[in-house]
């Protein structure tokens, strides 16, 4: 049912719009080209010519630093030009529409749009207009998805725990409600066949109905944590942090903030994930963040090269032979 | 001018007057002379419809159909959707209050009931705003309204300020015997919604909007109606507590009455699959348990109506990520198949559904003196002739209203009208299609 729009007639990706729908075979192949590309950052000249000729547009409806530099930056090592696109919320409103701007672009012969987007479903409506030869990549879309950034964590997961995510259990702490990421690594990491996935939140930042994601809830950080092999925290936006979703930063920190002092309920090689950027205090204390077990920095690195699998998986499946990509 | 015609042959169903046979009906003067297998006394025939093996019954009544117009033509005219109303079988419909502007005045009464009586077809009613510009704060001058022929007052799906302003406004229009009509939500609750919390929404990451932004209205509103004694009608309920909580009330004699709307008794949440937009409605697709329960009340009697709540739209209206979309599926052309679908799905017997689409609609409205879902003798001559097995398939080419939104697209319906007449006139006659 889902996911389909994402891949072409041989069942390769041809967009990347949300890890649902995907198959364990193409997630892993994504992480595979990935770990070929780690190489490509240690080089002198950090390129290959894989998308030389391709035009990449990184459309950006919702301001981004740092996942736009890393599509750029992926973009750039596979020899694509680049143009990025920021549109704020109010040019829109002044009559151009999404799909105005979508064709005028289009009208430019791009290959590949990046799209992150402050309403769900955005990256889905534009790959359903744009030519058949064109590729979209999901940046984000509203609460729904962040597919690549849940790609980089599984990759990160991958390097630190080996391939076989069944005898991991996972934690997600945070606001699970408002987060397009942790809805695309429930889906990740249940097509890898995770263990067990739990989310671990208030009652105010749960959706209803999460467990049919795949998901055990927990209430109380020092259950959820019971055991874990991998807490992934989420950011919080602060301003969820006052009004009627949380009292405070300091009752949420005392409850959900992670502590090495909570950590001795974890694993003892359990590895601590965050997108970033860290609210230091409130979703972790730094002993945390910057301590042994931290992997945060890695996952920013990783970026790039799961951002250039992607990529080029896409681009392939738009029609790249295989034979020119083997060759190059 | 007017004609004497016979229909002769067909299954006429009336449950207002617990006809269902074989029989004529008799037309003449615009008013229906008599349902039977004999003519009036010296009545001849101008000309006959032959609707033998068709069915016969008194004209829809569409309790929420939005024209557009004033304000909004470039989606919609009077005239468009009354033609695309008397083709799919509806001869009265109601428009609700929210038209740019809005109906708050007497004079936009006037100009609605002007540009639908110049375009002929079907027969327009309308909502006074229960406050000035809906803003939910100053009442309207509902005595007035209703003069110019308001048949009730609501405020759309604009919230009112206070319980207070809901207080007053219940007891102000008792106090001239208009209904008010309510759509209950809690608009705290149902903020920056667009889907059922559910597991949909919560899967696709759309804000959501929880069943309990209908009941806790519902029992607000309840709360209010009881102690004012008014008489209140509640629009396009969606969850199955609400019908509880309506119908306990309506045990413990609360005059109240309630509808659903047809696409809630066929899709859910999980028809917004991949972010389909035209699944895109307020309130919005719920589970399906709440269809059943819709559908269920709708065979009790537990919801009086069934309407279309039609809400056509331009294009670019659905041309847009999910939560930019407007909300609202045009519905006046597939309304009365629908509802035979839910015959033949074993939900509903026939003279049910029209007890749910004429009868029970035209006395929430007030017109049942008039005729209206009826075939009263001496009253209005609004009725359809139905070919219940014509089969057609929804499409751009068979769509007459100016918004092709519906999610049912595509979709292959049974039963179509032949005839429309309105006021004892035709006002729309199919021709068969050449084989």
């Amino acid at each position: 049912m889902s996911g389909n729009i994402q891949l072409d007639a041989q069942g390769r990706l041809r967009h990347f719009l949300t890890i649902e729908g995907l198959n364990r075979r193409i997630l892993t192949e994504i992480l595979d080209t990935a770990e070929s590309f780690t190489g490509v950052t240690a080089q002198q000249v950090k390129k290959v010519p894989l998308l030389r000729g391709k035009t990449i547009v990184n459309l950006f409806f919702e301001p981004s630093t740092r996942t736009r530099t890393t599509f750029e930056l992926a973009a750039k090592r596979l020899s694509a030009d680049v143009l990025n696109i920021n549109i704020n919320a109010s040019s829109t409103t002044k009559g151009e529409t999404l799909l105005d701007t979508l064709r005028n672009l289009e009208a430019m012969h791009v290959d590949m749009f990046v799209v992150r987007h402050a309403e769900s479903g955005a990256a889905h409506f534009i790959a359903r207009h744009v030519a058949p030869h064109v590729s979209v990549l999901n940046a984000g879309d509203g609460r729904h998805a962040h597919p690549t950034q849940a790609m980089l964590d599984m990759f990160t997961i991958r390097r630190v725990k080996g391939p076989d995510f069944g005898r991991l259990r996972v934690a997600i702490v945070g606001d699970i409600l408002h987060s397009r990421v942790a809805r695309s690594q429930i889906h990740a990491l249940n097509l890898l066949g995770a263990g067990e996935v739990r989310v671990i939140a208030p009652k105010t930042l749960i959706p209803v109905d999460i467990e049919k994601l795949g998901v055990h809830v927990f209430h109380r950080l020092e259950e959820g944590i019971q055991d874990v092999d991998v807490i992934i925290m989420l950011r919080l936006q602060r301003e969820r942090m006052q009004g009627a979703l949380l009292p405070s930063e300091h009752e949420y920190f005392r409850l959900f903030g992670v502590t090495e002092e909570k950590l001795a309920r974890a694993r003892p090689d359990v590895t601590i994930m965050h997108p970033g950027p860290i609210n230091r205090g409130v979703e972790m204390e730094s002993r945390v963040a910057d301590g042994p077990r931290s992997v945060i920095l890695q996952q920013v690195g990783h970026g790039i090269a799961v951002r250039m699998a992607v990529m080029s998986l896409a681009m392939r499946a738009g029609g790249v032979p295989d034979e020119e990509r083997e060759a190059s | 001018m007017s004609q004497r015609i016979r229909i002769r042959g067909g299954r006429v169903i009336d449950p207002a007057a617990d006809i269902d046979r074989e029989t004529d009906v008799w037309i003449g003067g615009g008013r229906l002379l008599a349902v039977g297998d004999a003519p009036p006394e010296g009545f001849e025939a101008d000309f006959e419809i032959d609707a033998r093996g068709h069915l016969v019954w008194p004209g829809i009544v569409d309790l929420a159909a939005r024209l557009r117009e004033p304000g909004a033509e470039h989606k919609a005219t009077i005239a468009s959707e009354t033609r695309a109303a008397v083709a799919g079988g509806i001869t009265t419909l109601c428009c609700p209050p929210d038209t740019t502007p809005p109906i708050d005045t007497p004079a936009v009464v006037e100009l609605i009931r002007k540009r639908a009586q110049t375009a002929g077809f079907a027969r327009v009613e309308t909502l006074g705003a229960l406050t000035r510009g809906l803003g939910g704060e100053t009442l309207t001058e509902m005595a007035a309204l209703k003069e110019e022929g308001c048949v009730g007052v609501s405020n759309a799906r604009y919230p009112l300020a206070s319980s207070l302003v809901l207080r007053r406004a219940l007891e102000y229009a008792a106090t001239y015997d208009l209904t008010v009509f309510l759509h209950p939500e809690d608009h705290a609750l149902a903020a920056g919604g667009c889907a059922h919390e559910g597991e949909v929404a919560t899967r696709l990451g759309l804000p959501g909007i929880p069943a309990a932004a209908e009941t806790a209205a519902v029992a607000h509103a309840l709360a209010l109606i009881e102690h004012t004694g008014a008489r209140a009608h509640f629009c396009r309920l969606t969850h199955a507590r609400s019908i509880r909580m309506i119908a306990r009330a309506r045990y413990d004699g609360v005059p109240v009455t309630a509808d659903v709307a047809i696409p809630y008794c066929f899709l859910t949440e999980h028809d917004i699959s991949e972010f389909d937009a035209r699944c895109h409605v307020r309130p919005p697709l719920r589970t399906a348990a709440d269809r059943d329960a819709l559908r269920s009340a709708l065979a009790s009697g537990a919801v009086d109506a069934l309407c279309s709540d039609h809400q056509p739209h331009e294009p670019d209206a659905k041309c847009n990520p999910f939560p930019m979309t407007e909300p609202g599926i045009s519905g006046l052309d597939t309304l009365l198949s629908l509802g035979l679908r839910l015959v033949d799905e074993g939900v509903l017997d026939l003279p049910t559904l029209v007890a749910r689409l004429a009868t029970g609609p035209g006395d929430i409205l007030g017109l049942a003196q008039q005729g209206a879902g009826r075939l009263l003798p001496g009253r209005r001559a609004d009725l359809i002739v139905i070919d219940p097995d014509a089969v057609w398939r929804v499409s751009p080419e068979t769509l007459l209203s100016a918004g092709h939104n519906t999610p049912f697209m595509g979709w292959e319906l049974r039963g179509r009208v032949t005839h429309t007449l309105v006021g004892g006139r035709v006002v729309f006659e199919r021709r068969p299609e050449p084989n």
